[in-house]
C-alpha cells in the first residue's frame, strides 16, 4: 500500500514546464530525501503537492491515501493528512500561534468528522508537545512567526506538525538558512516524529541535513524529473562529487539543468 | 439662493412647521434661524472639498417627513436590541429620537446628571442657550448642522460635576423604529465632563427594522480641565439607514479623550469627529473602524486641531470594504500657531477585498508652529496572498482564512479598548460582519 503516488507529473509555473514526467512513490513510515541543482524543482513540486496557486498540472496524477490529491483544496489537502513545512515561513501580525493553531487543528477535525477540542484539552495537547519539541511557551502567546528568529520560524513549523499530525510531511528546504545548532533541533524535531504510519518527503538542496535525519531513500531532481534513486549513500556521492556526473548516465539532461552543484 | 429647494429642503421646510413651539423665545429664533439657513445653503454638493467623495445627489431627492411622535412613544422595544456586556451604568434611550422614559434609566449616582433636553430646557433653558442658539451660526455650520438645530426637539444632557470618577459607563442609545418609513429623526447630545472627572460613555445606533429612515445626531462635548472621557461608538444600524452625525469634542488643559468607533451598518453614513485640543498638554486618542459590504457607503471625517501647547493626539483608524461597498477617510490634523511641542500621529489603513469596491483616504497635516513632532500615513491593500495560502495550508478553510487575518488587521484599533467585556462584544461583532468574499461559495460546495 502506496501513500503517495506520483505518476508522470508534469507541471507549469507562468507559463514555464518545471516539472517534465516526475513519478515517485512514498510508503507509509518512509523517509524519502530529494535533491537536485537549483532550479530543478525541487520547491515547485513542493508547492504542487500542497495546492499554492499558480502552478499548473498539465498532465499526470498524485495519489494520496487513496484520493485524487489534485483535486482538492489546500486546506482540504491538510485535513487529509498533507504537511507543507515551509522555506519561509509566512509573518501573520495580530494572530496569535495558540489561536491559530486550534483554528487549523479543529478545522482539521470538522472535516475529518472528528469532535473539535475545547481550549482546555487543546492547550493539554499543545503542552505536551512542547515538551517533545524542547519548544519554550512563549512561543504560544506571540503572533504567528511574527519577529521569530529565521531558526525558530522553523522550529515552529515542526510544531506545528507535531500538533497537526500529519501522514505525510513535506519539508522544503528546511535548512536553509539555519545554523547548525538550529539544524540538530530541527533534525532532532523531526526524529521525534517519525513513525510507522508517518512519512517524510525531505527537499533539500544540501547533504547535510540528512546526517540528522536519515532517509531510507535518496532521489535526484534534475530537468524536471527523478533521474537517479538510492539510498542514503546517493547523498553522500552528491556531497563528494556534485551533479555533473548525472551527464553521462542521463544524456538527455543539458548541462545547465546541472548547473547548481551542493556546495 | 436662486435655485429652487430641492425636495429633501422642501420637506424639512414642511416638517418644520409640525413642530411645536418651545415656548422659549430664544430658542424659536434659533429653530428659524437655522431652517431659513439650511433652505439657504441647500445640501451640500460634491464640489465642497469636504463631501467630494460622498455624493449627496440621491438623498438630495428624498422627502423625509418627522417621525411620528406618537408611534415612536409607544413603540414595543426589547432592551435586548441594545443591551450591551459591560455597559450597565445609567442609560437614556430614544426611539426614531424620542425619548423613551420606559427604557431609560437616568439614575448614574452622585454627581452624575443625566437628563433628555426636553427637561432639562423646562428646568434650566439658559445654561443651554449658547449651544443650543448661538453654537450653529449661518456660515460656521453646513446643512445638516442647521437641520438638526432647527428639528431637533430632544436630545441628551450629560454633566459630570467636578472631581467625579463614573464607575460604569454611561449609554446613550438611538434605536431607528425601521418601521416609520422616509422618516427622520434628530438628536441632539450636550456631554460637559467636570474639571478632575472621569467617565466612560457608550453611544450606540441600532435599528429594529428595514424602513428607509434617515437620523441626525449632533454632539456638543466638553471635556474639562484634568478630566478623562472614553467614548465608544458602536454604529450597527439597519442597510437601510441614513445616518449624519457630528462629534464635536472640546478637551482642556491636562484632560484626555479617547474615542473608539465600530461602523459597521447603514446605508449612507457621514460621521464628523472634530476634536479642539485646546488646553496644554491635552490629550486625544482615536480608534475606529469600518466593514462594509453591499452598497454601503460609509464617510468618517475626523479632524484634530492642536491649538495648545504640548498636545498630543494618536489616531489608528481601519477599513474594510467588500461588495460594491464605500469607505471615505478623511484624517486631518492642524497644528496652530503657538501650539508648540505637539506630538501627532495618524494612521490608516485599508483593506479591499473586492474588485467593485472602494475607498478614498486623504491624510491631512497643516502645521503653523515650530516644534513639533508629527507623524501620518494612508494605505490601500488586499490581503496577502502568502499568509492566505499559509493559513489553507494548515487546514483552515478559506473563508475562515479571510476572515482571520481580516479581523487581525482591525485588531490593533480595538485592542486598547479597557472595557473588556464591551471589548470582546465588539471583536465578536465585527466578525459576524466580516465579508467572507466571493470563492467561500467554491470552497463550501467542494465539501
Amino acid at each position: 500500500m502506496h501513500m503517495l503516488t506520483i505518476d508522470n507529473l508534469h507541471a507549469r509555473v507562468e507559463g514555464k514546464e518545471i516539472l517534465k514526467g516526475l513519478s515517485l512513490t512514498v510508503k507509509p513510515g518512509e523517509v524519502h530525501a530529494i535533491m537536485g541543482p537549483n532550479g530543478a524543482g525541487k520547491s515547485t513540486l513542493a508547492n504542487v503537492l500542497s495546492g499554492r496557486d499558480g502552478y499548473e498540472v498539465t498532465e499526470g496524477s498524485v495519489n494520496f491515501d487513496g484520493r485524487d490529491l489534485l483535486a482538492l483544496e489546500p486546506e482540504e489537502r491538510a485535513a487529509v493528512g498533507m504537511f507543507l513545512a515551509f522555506q519561509y515561513p509566512v509573518e501573520i501580525p495580530g494572530v496569535n500561534n495558540t489561536y491559530f493553531l486550534r483554528a487549523a487543528l479543529n478545522a482539521q477535525r470538522k472535516f475529518r468528522g472528528e469532535e473539535e477540542l475545547d481550549s482546555m484539552r487543546f492547550l493539554k495537547l499543545v503542552r505536551e508537545k512542547l515538551k517533545v519539541m524542547q519548544i519554550s511557551d512563549d512561543l504560544l502567546h506571540r503572533a504567528v512567526n511574527e519577529g521569530f528568529s529565521g531558526g525558530e520560524k522553523k522550529r515552529n513549523e515542526i510544531f506545528q506538525m507535531a500538533v497537526l499530525e500529519p501522514k505525510l510531511a513535506i519539508l522544503d528546504e528546511t535548512d536553509s538558512g539555519l545554523d547548525i545548532d538550529a539544524l540538530k533541533q530541527v533534525a532532532e524535531g523531526v526524529n521525534a516524529l517519525r513513525s510507522p504510519d508517518r512519512s517524510f518527503l525531505i527537499v533539500t538542496h544540501y547533504q547535510r541535513l540528512l546526517d540528522y535525519i536519515e532517509p531510507d531513500f535518496v532521489h535526484v531532481l534534475a530537468g524536471g524529473r527523478i533521474v537517479e534513486s538510492g539510498d542514503k549513500s546517493l547523498a553522500l556521492k552528491l556531497e563528494e562529487q556534485g551533479y555533473a556526473w548525472l551527464a553521462d548516465t542521463h544524456p538527455e539532461l543539458r548541462k545547465a539543468d546541472l548547473a547548481g552543484a551542493p556546495a | 439662493m436662486s435655485q429652487a429647494p430641492s425636495p429633501f429642503v422642501r420637506a424639512a421646510l414642511d416638517a418644520a412647521t409640525a413642530v411645536p413651539p418651545s415656548g422659549i423665545a430664544w430658542l424659536d429664533a434659533a429653530r428659524r434661524e437655522n431652517l431659513e439657513s439650511l433652505a439657504e445653503t441647500g445640501l451640500p454638493e460634491t464640489r465642497n472639498e469636504s463631501w467630494k467623495y460622498t455624493p449627496l445627489r440621491a438623498l438630495s431627492q428624498r422627502a423625509f417627513s418627522l417621525a411620528d411622535t406618537g408611534v415612536a412613544n409607544s413603540l414595543a422595544v426589547d432592551p435586548a436590541s441594545y443591551a450591551l456586556p459591560g455597559v450597565d451604568g445609567s442609560r437614556i434611550v430614544f426611539v426614531d429620537g424620542v425619548f423613551r422614559a420606559d427604557l431609560s434609566s437616568l439614575e448614574g449616582g452622585e454627581g452624575v446628571s443625566l437628563a433628555p433636553l426636553g427637561v432639562a430646557l423646562e428646568a434650566q433653558p439658559e445654561p443651554l442657550r449658547f449651544a443650543l442658539a448661538n453654537r450653529y451660526r449661518r456660515g460656521a455650520a453646513d446643512a445638516f448642522a442647521h437641520l438638526n438645530a432647527a428639528l431637533a426637539t430632544d436630545g441628551v444632557v450629560l454633566q459630570i460635576a467636578n472631581g467625579t470618577d463614573v464607575a460604569r459607563p454611561v449609554n446613550v442609545v438611538h434605536v431607528s423604529s425601521g418601521s416609520q418609513a422616509d422618516t427622520a429623526w434628530h438628536v441632539r447630545v450636550l456631554v460637559d465632563v467636570g474639571q478632575g472627572s472621569r467617565v466612560d460613555v457608550v453611544e450606540h445606533f441600532v435599528s429594529l427594522g428595514d424602513a428607509i429612515q434617515l437620523g441626525t445626531v449632533v454632539a456638543d462635548i466638553v471635556v474639562r480641565e484634568g478630566a478623562t472621557l472614553g467614548l465608544v461608538i458602536l454604529q450597527d444600524a439597519s442597510a437601510s439607514t441614513t445616518l449624519i452625525r457630528r462629534n464635536h469634542v472640546r478637551v482642556e488643559a491636562k484632560a484626555a479623550a479617547t474615542v473608539h468607533a465600530l461602523e459597521l451598518g447603514g446605508a449612507l453614513v457621514r460621521h464628523e469627529l472634530t476634536t479642539e485640543l485646546v488646553g496644554d498638554g491635552a490629550r486625544f486618542d482615536s480608534r475606529g473602524v469600518f466593514a462594509l459590504s453591499g452598497r454601503q457607503h460609509v464617510d468618517t471625517q475626523l479632524e484634530v486641531r492642536h491649538n495648545a501647547r504640548d498636545t498630543t493626539s494618536d489616531a489608528l483608524w481601519r477599513g474594510i470594504a467588500d461588495g460594491r461597498s464605500r469607505g471615505v477617510f478623511r484624517g486631518a490634523i492642524v497644528v496652530a500657531e503657538g501650539a508648540d511641542g505637539s506630538d501627532a500621529s495618524l494612521s490608516n489603513k485599508n483593506l479591499l477585498l473586492s474588485a467593485q469596491a472602494e475607498i478614498d483616504t486623504k491624510p491631512e497635516l497643516e502645521i503653523y508652529a515650530d516644534e513639533v513632532k508629527a507623524a501620518h500615513g494612508a494605505t490601500i491593500g488586499q490581503l496577502d496572498e502568502r499568509s492566505l495560502f499559509y493559513l489553507r495550508s494548515r487546514g483552515i478553510p478559506l473563508a475562515q482564512a479571510r476572515s482571520l487575518l481580516t479581523l487581525a488587521f482591525c485588531r490593533a484599533a480595538l485592542e486598547s479598548l479597557p472595557n473588556e467585556a464591551l471589548r470582546e462584544h465588539l471583536g465578536d461583532l465585527l466578525v459576524a460582519h466580516l465579508p467572507t468574499g466571493p470563492s467561500d461559495a467554491l470552497v463550501t460546495s467542494a465539501q
